[in-house]
């Protein structure tokens, strides 16, 4: 029953010899081949170098050099690029696309002696909020699986809600961890932009993505954020700050703590079932001895116009590396070089994909650079001005992760717009560039809801305690949906 | 602000994209309906706002023009759609 144990846990089991590497990472895979017929969580699975990994990852616990993350299995968002390993990055463009080269975050859990198991599902180039635009098709929610798990890391918090892996990895630009996070039932952080490196991880929005761990708990989190972060020269954005132990406060009282509620979060567009949830979190807050402080962060209702400005046009710069002549799809039969641009790409990328490098075309043309993108870049200085404010009053703010509990697969596939509403309390968060989280908090109509907790930069460590004394007095986070027991 | 199909023509040349003409339709109402919603920008005034293009405002870190990195020609390649004697091939460009 490995399933069951936190990755913490699994780390004690693998270091008093209780279980070896071989054994856990056997006992995983088995979940996987046995459940992940429905769930399609999975783009790729590596069991031979998994085991491999293993076999060293015991040696290495056996001559007494094993570091707590060395033996533990762990799966990785198809996103980042894995030696020898297809990076698909969901999309028909990179489907046949092995990449020579690891991603920074790859390397470093290899280091730290992790197991990989295999690359996880997620929407087409990580746009996407459902997990719906996957060249592979849709994932599934394990607590109903007519319904979505959020997106875009939507495989990867299916997979470790439904317990076929201990923890995985995950990137969030608008909140593609914390959304699908909530929708599962998992604890999913977004580090500080500049927190983790972006070196191999397929770049959609680059001044917004960041990559993060995705669990079952908060202490979980940290020990996987203790190593995937850092500076990394490789990454002209990366800060080069130290490191500090994200586990060493964890058990710090948060009595005194000063909670900020924005109200903004808290108005119409709110479901019942998830008001209710965060309300009674809340109110376990406060009886924990924090303050809750009413606060506003007055501009942060144009996050998703100014979002959809600044994501796509990134976007549309990024994504025109894939032109079907060095790596990637390539349409047959080009009749000359524009052809090969147009078909590969037309043919290569999804309508999602396609929907946002247009926008963000439009958006960066001549005639309307001033009128959209310089005034969603000057809006966003204003949004992420508003959080400054607030911590000037508040050590976090709290409130709803998604607006509602899981919708239904296709439900909202025809209308774009409202797909991007799924994101309205997430996106302000990377807009700024601060730290976020989800945990789980309760269930509306027996489908999980999550909390979302935003830090100040670089207080990583803050938002792991406030989550763990949440988990040290609830039990939300240890459900696990009934056909994956 | 409505997109005609001839705007959502040109925008797919520019981003060199090549668009069913059946899907012109869908991708000028969904496109108008963004748009339609970016005008919600309109209402806040950010007259002397400096541009924020990303959240640390750093400037570009430099290092030594030294090689860092080795040549990999041959590996790069082997994922290549078409090569020859290591050069990418394209269809032909000049007559």
């Amino acid at each position: 029953m490995y399933h069951t144990k936190t990755l913490t846990e699994l780390s004690r089991l693998l270091q008093q010899r209780e279980v070896s590497a071989v054994e856990l990472t056997q006992s995983f895979l088995a979940r996987i081949d046995a459940h992940d017929k429905t769930l399609n969580s999975f783009i790729t699975l590596t069991p031979e170098r998994a085991l491999e990994q293993a076999k060293l990852a015991d040696a290495k616990i056996q001559r007494g050099e094993a570091g707590k993350l060395t033996g533990l299995p762990l799966a990785h968002k198809d996103i980042f690029c894995t030696q020898d390993v297809r990076t698909s990055c969901g999309s028909k463009m990179l489907d046949n696309f092995i990449s020579p080269y690891n991603a920074t975050v790859v390397d470093k859990l290899a280091a730290a002696g992790m197991v990989m198991l295999g690359k996880t599902n997620m929407d087409e180039f990580a746009m996407g909020s459902s997990n719906e635009t996957s060249f592979y098709g849709a994932v599934k929610n394990p607590w109903n699986t007519q319904a979505v798990p959020g997106g875009s890391s939507g495989g990867s918090a299916a997979a470790v809600a439904a317990r076929l892996v201990p923890i995985a990895t995950g990137t969030d630009t608008g909140g593609s961890i914390r959304q699908p996070a909530a929708l599962c039932g998992i604890t999913g952080l977004k580090p500080s932009y500049g927190r983790v490196s972006r070196y191999g991880m397929i770049a959609f929005a680059s001044s917004l993505d960041q990559a993060g761990p995705m669990a079952q708990t908060a202490e979980d989190c940290g020990l996987l954020l203790n190593a995937m972060s850092g500076f990394d020269e490789r990454d002209s954005t990366s800060l080069d700050k130290p490191v500090p132990d994200y586990c060493a406060e964890l058990s710090r009282d948060i009595k005194g703590l000063k909670i900020g509620l924005p109200k903004e979060f808290f108005g119409d567009g709110m479901a019942p079932g998830v008001r209710n949830v965060v309300n009674k979190a809340i109110e376990q807050y406060r009886s924990m001895g924090a303050e809750i402080i009413a606060i506003s962060l007055p501009n942060s209702h144009l996050s998703v116009p100014v979002y959809y400005v600044v994501a796509p046009a990134e976007c549309s710069s990024n994504l025109s590396r894939f032109d079907g002549v060095r790596f990637g799809y390539r349409c047959k039969d080009p009749q000359d070089l524009q052809d090969l641009y147009t078909r590969s790409r037309g043919e290569g990328f999804g309508t999602e994909v396609k929907r946002r490098i247009m926008i963000g075309t439009y958006a960066l043309s001549a005639g309307y650079y001033d009128a959209y993108y310089v005034k969603a870049q000057q809006l966003r200085r204003m949004i992420s001005e508003d959080f400054t404010n607030a911590f000037k009053q508040v050590d976090v703010i709290i409130g709803p992760t998604a607006p509602d509990i899981a919708f239904n697969i296709g439900e909202k596939t025809s209308d774009p717009l409202a797909m991007y509403l799924s994101d309205i309390y997430t996106i302000a968060v990377n807009l700024a560039g601060l730290p976020g989280m989800s945990i789980p908090a309760g269930f509306s109509n027996k489908m999980p809801v999550g909390l979302q907790l935003i830090g100040n930069y670089f207080d990583e460590s803050r938002l792991l305690n406030v989550a763990h004394q949440y988990q040290l007095a609830t039990t939300w986070h240890k459900q696990i949906p009934e056909n994956f027991k | 602000m409505a997109l005609a199909p001839e705007e959502i023509k040109k925008i797919a040349h520019l981003a060199r994209l090549a668009i069913d003409d059946k899907d012109i339709a869908g991708y000028a109402h969904n496109l108008s309906n963004i748009l339609e919603m970016f005008s919600q920008m309109n209402a806040v005034d950010t007259q002397g706002v400096t541009p924020m293009a990303h959240s640390q405002d750093l400037t570009q870190r430099l290092r030594p023009d030294a090689v860092t990195e080795t040549n990999q020609r041959e590996r790069f390649q082997s994922i290549a759609p078409q090569t020859v004697t290591g050069l990418y091939l394209v269809p032909k460009v000049i007559e």
